[in-house]
């Protein structure tokens, strides 16, 4: 098991914003997180990532977590190439104080390889495309080397190739044992994970798609936010902002 | 030929230089970071604001750096105080806290009972640098460079997206302090020379300039250097042909090649139309 929650609530010292959290990640398993804006999911990466000590219950989890944030949040204006983007990986396996050498390029341009941008390693990170600034980024995580990754909506303004070549990449990712925590909001992607949990405010559910992603799960999951499609289960209105939660 | 090196056969105008030098390379990277935290208006309450400390240090006989030391912990807790009373907001705070305490340090510096000199560390007097002086700026700016060069991957880092950066390991509370504390070492460098008033000059004027012009943060250091190293250079010829003020010329040289540069930038049509 990589990573263990059991029965974790958090809050930012006012009311409870997310309670009842207990669920597993198994070597190689991808897990979809949804729920609505404001729903927790953020603020459950962030206990996960030690930026916010939980209120009650407990987690365990490796001592390297990757993760991959909105691409929105990073500075598009800052002076730095998608390989230099990359090297921020390297953080947490070379002393802060210490130079990158050799070795450190190597691995964050096999990185940018992988995520198919060793062409662009070069390029002003901010002039990239929504998508290939997110392969940059998860390129970044690679970079850290941890076995499991936590992903901030991965696929929200993507194109179509970026996609594509991210979905591809996290099959690849999690075929080597690594666990992947998705928060996502599209539907149709949670059912081919291999388990999702559904939160909003509280874990509503939690298990594989196909016996979670029922009716009344996704009605208490999204409330007002959800809609019938002819043909499809339901699908969940586009969000109008991030959640900042 | 001779106009160009008759300068610099005087000590005092190659402690002069030296002691920019010194100031310069260490304002310039550091001002990188500067401009890229968007601190520049902080720098300069920071360097408002440990005055009085500067002062007291001089007045002690102390360590210049730990009179800055002492005046930054002092300006925090008042700072810190002063938001706690009822109906002042933070910036009003802050506003009221620097302005008190920089009135204060020139009120010591400028006292006539205060020994002579003191006035000095307001206005620098970058002729006057003494050999002692050097030394202690040049072994200051060399532990700052050494502390720049080791932090400069969590700096990048943390200016890049200081929500994610934990996640790599670096820590964001830390990174600023240190940021910081920086700053204030490197007004104790350059003090002695351009004064509490201009050391801002060659700590923001480079950096913004190259920020103008270059997109990666080691050739934006690179460039702030050379910047730095001209204007010291062009504000000394200033100062020495047309007898002005020399820590005025270089930091107005720094200033006017930021504002030529700006304004070019604000208006591509003049550059093309004057190359056609």
């Amino acid at each position: 098991m990589q990573v263990s929650v059991q029965d974790l609530a958090a809050s930012y010292g006012g009311p409870v914003v997310l309670s009842d959290v207990t669920f597993d990640v198994e070597e190689g398993e991808r897990i979809g997180v949804l729920g609505p804006n404001g729903g927790g999911k953020s603020t459950l990466f962030r206990v996960l990532l030690g930026e916010l000590r939980p209120l009650r219950g407990s987690f365990q989890r490796p001592s390297r977590l990757g993760f991959v944030p909105q691409t929105e949040r990073s500075r598009l204006d800052y002076p730095v190439s998608a390989l230099d983007v990359a090297l921020m990986g390297t953080l947490s396996r070379l002393a802060w104080w210490r130079p990158v050498g050799r070795r450190e390029r190597r691995a964050a341009l096999a990185a940018l390889e992988r995520v198919g941008l060793t062409a662009l390693a070069d390029e002003q990170f901010g002039e990239l495309s929504g998508g290939q600034r997110q392969r940059v980024l998860v390129a970044r995580a690679l970079v850290q080397d941890a076995p499991v990754l936590l992903l901030d909506e991965p696929f929200s303004g993507v194109d179509r190739t970026s996609a594509d070549l991210l979905e591809r990449l996290l099959d690849d990712l999690a075929a080597e044992g690594r666990g992947l925590l998705l928060a996502t909001h599209d539907l149709e992607q949670a059912r081919r994970f291999d388990r999702v949990l559904c939160l909003n405010r509280r874990q509503i559910a939690f298990g594989p798609p196909e016996e979670t992603l029922t009716r009344a799960v996704l009605e208490e999951t999204y409330g007002g936010e959800i809609v019938a499609l002819p043909g499809a289960a339901a699908a969940v209105l586009p969000p109008h902002h991030h959640e900042h939660d | 030929m001779h106009a160009l090196l008759e300068p610099w056969s005087h000590p005092f105008m190659q402690r002069a230089l030296l002691e920019l030098l010194f100031v310069g390379v260490v304002g310039a990277v550091l001002g990188c970071w500067i401009v890229l935290y968007e601190l520049a208006y902080s720098a300069e309450s920071l360097a408002h604001a440990l005055f009085p400390g500067l002062v007291a240090a001089a007045l002690l006989g102390l360590p210049l750096l730990l009179g800055a030391a002492g005046g930054v912990l002092g300006a925090a807790a008042a700072i810190a105080l002063t938001t706690r009373l009822p109906g002042i907001g933070r910036d009003v705070a802050v506003a009221i806290v620097v302005t008190t305490l920089f009135g204060l340090g020139v009120l010591l510096a400028l006292t006539p009972s205060s020994p002579p000199g003191l006035d000095g560390l307001l206005f620098g007097d970058l002729l006057g640098v003494t050999r002692g002086d050097l030394a202690a700026s040049g072994a200051l700016a060399a532990l700052c460079l050494a502390a720049l060069a080791a932090l400069h991957r969590p700096l990048l880092a943390t200016g890049f997206d200081r929500g994610s950066a934990p996640s790599l390991g670096a820590r964001p509370l830390l990174v600023d302090l240190a940021l910081l504390a920086l700053v204030a070492a490197a007004i104790v460098v350059g003090v002695q020379g351009l004064g509490n008033l201009l050391v801002l000059a060659a700590l923001i004027g480079p950096a913004a300039t190259a920020r103008l012009l270059v997109r990666r943060v080691p050739r934006m250091m690179l460039l702030a250097t050379v910047v730095a190293v001209v204007c010291a250079l062009g504000g000394l010829y200033l100062s020495y042909y047309a007898d002005v003020a020399a820590g005025a010329a270089v930091a107005g040289s720094t200033v006017g090649v930021y504002l030529v540069l700006a304004l070019a930038r604000l208006r591509p049509w003049r550059l093309s139309a004057s190359r056609g």
